[in-house]
């Protein structure tokens, strides 16, 4: 099977004096339904490497294909377009609009795919209903708990049926309850087929995925598979 | 194109109208002041071209209403011309010109007028006192504000008619209690009281008694100092220019001929003269509008990183983002500017009903308000919106 994502020696530089060498060389094939965890101490670059594989970054050198696209050669408008109906985000802080329902909220997911608006909601309302939030729907934002807010997010990125979703500690801001929560979703929605990379500081969530990569100094210090453990 | 099926990114219109407004509906006060700020600056221009259109325009309808045709004679007043009076003949001499349709000739008395005889007469209270004929009011196109204006049958009897300056400076009202006024030693009844005349505001200041009996009481010796001329409107300037000749044939240049609504139309220029400082003066203040909006733009890309952030990751390209927030600069200053027209028209609209003016506004003032508005929003956001789609993903995502 083609992988959704694949990287060969990507390196990313800081400009600084000295540069700050963020990645120094990763090679990563990931696969189409996999879900996989990224960990790795503070400062070891997990965010610049999962803002590189959802091309928000440019590698210094090296070359990453994402969902059969070489991105080296892609403009910034292709890019875009790349990430608008292919690859779907999740932050630790949510970046939600609070001025806007849950609804608009994930609908923006489709925001620019040119997708009718009629389409976008009711793809809205599915996935909300999906993540277990049918009851929030017309809820505004700044009306929601952490974990609530977290799930929206969660709708926003999937509600496109994106080839990649990735995660920078999506429960870094929740209680251990909503925690749990999310990562069983994450489990759920990766159940269905959706390929998940999840940058994550919680050795259990690390531990119950099926793969393992461990960062350090920019460079893959570990890549495995855990034993199919129970959670 | 990368050439595998890939769709660029792309907005519906109603979505970018939408996104655009973000802004203005998550921060209203901060929206509606700098909107303000527009608002002002484009009132100001509205009205002062409202107002000055209107009351410019009050100026030309009261011009037209009391006809161009009107001229007055009179002695010429420069140094070593001797006594100002015109020959005699001067009125019947005037009134032989083909297209001379009306003379009114007056003289001056030299007598004062007060409102008792107990005044020393020293204190003459700035009254002038006049020999008219009856036609005086019809050459003038003035109006009575009580009683009536001296006629043929008063003629011989004592009785004088006050201009609207005089009447209030004799503290005369209304005629109902049958006021007198001690005039050149003697009681003159006040038969009438005019409105203000506007083509001979000196008048306002005059008694005014008929020749018959200026000459019977007061010892007027009949000789005119001004001739009050009503021409056809299409001979005014051949007129003017034979009227000294006919009126002293030996020395026309001794003869002052003029035009009492040329007066009227200076001051319609002059204001505007004045037009243009006050235009200035909004102009400065839509500028500070935009200035502030440019200010309140850089603030909200600042404060939103996140959302740009935000939005990039949702496939949002920098045009995108330069647009929305273009747009809401846009925005601001539509509502600054479609305020800013009707707070003018209001204030025009207000302060010519006061005035008892047509309202009248030009319709420049209305596309040119808008338009300057708009042209302003355009550059005060087009920096921000620069700096906000500059912003790199990564950069707008950090949260520190
Ligand atoms: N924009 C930047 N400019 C300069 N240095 C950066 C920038 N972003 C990250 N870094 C540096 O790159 C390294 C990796 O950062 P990051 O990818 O955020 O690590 P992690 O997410 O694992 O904590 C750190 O040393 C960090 O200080
Ligand atoms: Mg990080």
């Amino acid at each position: 099977m083609s992988p959704v994502l694949e990287m060969k020696g990507v390196t990313r530089l800081y400009p600084g004096t000295p540069p700050v060498p963020a990645l120094r060389g990763i090679d990563l094939r990931i696969a189409e339904g996999e879900l996989v965890s990224v960990v790795g101490p503070s400062g070891s670059g997990k965010s610049t490497l999962l803002h590189i594989m959802g091309t928000l970054d440019r590698p210094s050198a090296g070359t990453i294909r994402v969902s059969g696209f070489d991105v080296g050669r892609m403009s910034d408008r292709q890019l875009s377009a790349l990430r608008a109906q292919r690859i779907g985000f999740v932050f630790q802080q949510f970046h939600l609009l609070d001025a806007e329902t849950a609804l608009d909220n994930v609908a923006d997911g489709l925001l620019y795919t040119g997708r009718p608006a009629v389409e976008r909601r009711r793809l809205a309302r599915e996935t909300l209903e999906k993540v277990g939030l049918a009851h929030r729907v017309h809820q505004h934002a700044s009306k929601l708990s952490g974990g609530e807010r977290q799930r929206v997010a969660v709708a926003r990125a999937i509600v496109g049926r994106p080839a990649l979703v990735l995660a920078d500690e999506p429960t870094g801001n929740l209680d251990s309850h909503s925690s749990d929560a999310i990562v069983a979703l994450l489990e759920e929605l990766n159940a269905e087929g959706i390929t998940m990379v999840v940058i994550t500081h919680n050795p259990e969530i690390a531990a119950r995925f099926p793969r393992r990569v461990a960062l350090r100094d920019g460079l893959v210090e570990a890549d495995e598979a855990n034993a199919k453990g129970a959670p | 194109m990368s050439g595998n099926g890939l769709a660029p990114s792309r907005m519906h219109v109603a979505d970018v109208l939408r996104t655009a407004g973000v802004g203005l509906r998550t921060r209203k006060l901060r929206a509606g002041l700098s909107a303000l700020g527009i608002m002002i600056g484009i009132a100001s221009l509205v009205a002062v071209l409202g107002l000055s259109e209107s009351s410019k325009s009050d100026l030309l309808a009261q011009i037209d209403r009391l006809g161009t045709n009107l001229l007055v004679v009179q002695a010429g007043q420069g140094i070593g011309l001797g006594s100002a009076e015109l020959p005699d003949t001067a009125s019947a001499m005037v009134s032989r010109i083909g297209p001379v349709e009306e003379v009114s000739a007056t003289g001056t008395l030299d007598a004062n007028v007060y409102r008792t005889d107990l005044v020393p007469s020293s204190q003459s209270g700035g009254i002038s006192v006049r020999a008219v004929e009856t036609d005086l009011l019809l050459t003038l196109g003035g109006r009575i504000a009580a009683g009536r204006f001296l006629d043929e049958v008063a003629a011989e009897y004592p009785a004088v008619v006050l201009g609207s300056v005089a009447a209030e400076r004799l503290g005369i009202t209304d005629l109902d209690d049958r006021p007198l006024v001690w005039l050149g030693g003697q009681w003159f009844p006040v038969v009438g009281l005019l409105d203000p005349i506007d083509l001979s505001p000196d008048l306002d200041r005059a008694a005014l008694v008929t020749q018959a009996a200026a000459e019977e009481y007061l010892g007027y010796d009949g000789v005119p100092s001004a001739l009050y001329v009503r021409t056809d409107p299409d001979w005014v300037d051949a007129v003017m220019s034979v009227l000294p000749p006919t009126v002293n044939p030996e020395n026309p240049d001794q003869v002052e001929v003029s035009r009492p609504t040329d007066a009227l139309e200076a001051k319609a220029a002059a204001e505007s003269a004045f037009t243009n400082l006050f235009l200035g003066l909004g102009a400065v203040a839509l500028l500070v509008g935009g200035v502030g909006i440019a200010n309140v733009m850089v603030i909200s890309v600042l404060e939103r990183r996140a959302e740009i952030g935000l939005r990039r990751a949702l496939g949002a390209t920098r045009r995108h983002v330069a647009v929305q927030f273009l747009l809401e600069a846009l925005l601001l200053a539509a509502v600054g500017g479609v305020g800013g027209v009707l707070l003018g028209t209001g204030v025009t609209a207000a302060y010519a009903r006061i005035r008892g003016w047509g309202l009248l506004i030009p319709s420049l003032a209305l596309w040119g308000g808008l338009t300057a508005a708009l042209l302003i929003g355009t550059i005060a956001g087009f920096y921000p919106a620069m700096r906000a789609a500059r912003l790199s993903p990564t950069e707008a995502l950090r949260t520190t």
